[in-house]
C-alpha cells in the first residue's frame, strides 16, 4: 500500500486529528482533555486487542468450515446457541472487536441467528464484566440485569433473524469475502 | 486480570499451533493482522470521537440529565447517551455507581448501562461491513427498545 492509499484510508481519522489539534490551541481545556482521553482509549485498545486477534487468526486457520457448521451452523439447535453464547461471554474487549470474529463465523458457515446470539453475549454477558458490575453496583443489580439480558439477547436474535429475507441473508454471507 | 488469561490462551494456542504446523501458524498471524488492519481506520476514528465526547460531557452534566427525578425523559436521555458514548465497561460501572450515589435513578442507570453495551451508534459503519445495513439497523433498534424495557423491569424488580 503506498502513502496515497494510506492517507485515503485513514483520511477521516487524520481530519479529526487535525481538528482536535486546532481546538487544542483555541480551547486548550477541551482539546487537550480530548487528546488525553483518546490516548487512554487507544492504550486500552492496544492492551486488550492482540490476544483476541491472535485467537481469531488461529480459529480461522485451524477450525474448518465443516466443524464450525456442525457446531454453530443451521440445525445445530440448542447446542449451537449455547456454544455461541459461551463464545461471546468468554470474550474480553469492546463490541467492535467482536465484528471481525463475527465475520469469521459467518465465513465458516455459522447460522445468522447464532452469530447474533454471539454478538449479544459479547456485548452484555461477558464474565469479567459481570464480576465488575457486581462489585460496582451490587450482586442483585447484576443478577437481575443478567436474567433480563439473556432473555433480551435471544429475543433480539430471533426477531432480527426472522425479519431478514433469504436474499438478504445470502447477501450478508456473500459480503464476508 | 482476565486480559492476562486471554494472553495466556493466545500464547499457548500459538505455541501448540507452531509445533504442529509452522506454515499454518504464520498464516494465522497474517490473518490476525489483516483483520486488525481492516478495522483500524474506523477504530481510530471512533477513539478520537469518544475522546471528544468525554471531554465535552462531564459526569456532572450527565448526572443532571438522568437524576432519579427525571422520569421517562431521563430514561430516554440515559438510553440515548449510552447509545452514543462508547465507554469501556470498567470505566462505565464505577461511573454508574458514582451517578447512583449522586442521585441518578436505577431505571436511568439501567438504560444507560444497557445501551452502552448493546447499542453502538458510532460503530455502525464497522457493524454494517459485517451484518449489512438492514440487520445492523434492526439489531441496534431492537437493542435500544430492549434497554428501555429492561429499565422499566429493573424499576419494578429492584
Amino acid at each position: 500500500m503506498n502513502v496515497k492509499q494510506l492517507i485515503k484510508r485513514y483520511r477521516v481519522f487524520l481530519i479529526l486529528f487535525a481538528v482536535n489539534t486546532v481546538i487544542s490551541f483555541a480551547m486548550p481545556e477541551i482539546g487537550l482533555t480530548a487528546f488525553s482521553n483518546t490516548a487512554k482509549n487507544i492504550k486500552e485498545m492496544i492492551s486488550v486487542i492482540p490476544p483476541i486477534f491472535i485467537l481469531l487468526g488461529l480459529l480461522d486457520v485451524w477450525v474448518d468450515r465443516q466443524t464450525m457448521m456442525k457446531y454453530t451452523g443451521k440445525g445445530s439447535g440448542l447446542k449451537g446457541i449455547l456454544i455461541s453464547f459461551l463464545l461471546g461471554s468468554a470474550a474480553a474487549g469492546p463490541l467492535y472487536a467482536a465484528f471481525p470474529v463475527a465475520t469469521v463465523m459467518l465465513k465458516k458457515g455459522s447460522s445468522l441467528f447464532n452469530v447474533l446470539v454471539f454478538l449479544g453475549a459479547w456485548s452484555t454477558t461477558k464474565i469479567p464484566l459481570l464480576t465488575f458490575e457486581a462489585a460496582s453496583l451490587g450482586m442483585r443489580f447484576m443478577l437481575t440485569r443478567l436474567a433480563l439480558s439473556v432473555i433480551g439477547i435471544l429475543m433480539i436474535a430471533m426477531i432480527t433473524d426472522k425479519a431478514i429475507s433469504q436474499e438478504e441473508r445470502e447477501e450478508i454471507y456473500h459480503m464476508q469475502g | 486480570m482476565f486480559t492476562y488469561v486471554l494472553y495466556a490462551l493466545a500464547g499457548a494456542g500459538l505455541l501448540i499451533s507452531f509445533m504442529k504446523d509452522k506454515k499454518k501458524t504464520k498464516m494465522a498471524l497474517k490473518k490476525a493482522w489483516k483483520s486488525f488492519e481492516n478495522i483500524l481506520p474506523q477504530l481510530l476514528t471512533v477513539m478520537i470521537i469518544i475522546g471528544f465526547a468525554l471531554a465535552v460531557l462531564s459526569p456532572e452534566t450527565i448526572s443532571k440529565v438522568i437524576g432519579s427525578e427525571s422520569g421517562v425523559l431521563g430514561i430516554l436521555a440515559a438510553a440515548l447517551i449510552g447509545s452514543i458514548t462508547l465507554i469501556p465497561g470498567f470505566v462505565a460501572f464505577p461511573l454508574a455507581a458514582a451517578l447512583l450515589e449522586n442521585g441518578a435513578g436505577y431505571m436511568q442507570i439501567t438504560a444507560f448501562v444497557s445501551t452502552l453495551m448493546m447499542v453502538g451508534i458510532i460503530t455502525i459503519p464497522m457493524e454494517t461491513k459485517v451484518l449489512g445495513k438492514k440487520l445492523t439497523m434492526m439489531r441496534n433498534c431492537a437493542a435500544f427498545i430492549f434497554s428501555i424495557i429492561a429499565a422499566f423491569a429493573m424499576g419494578v424488580l429492584i
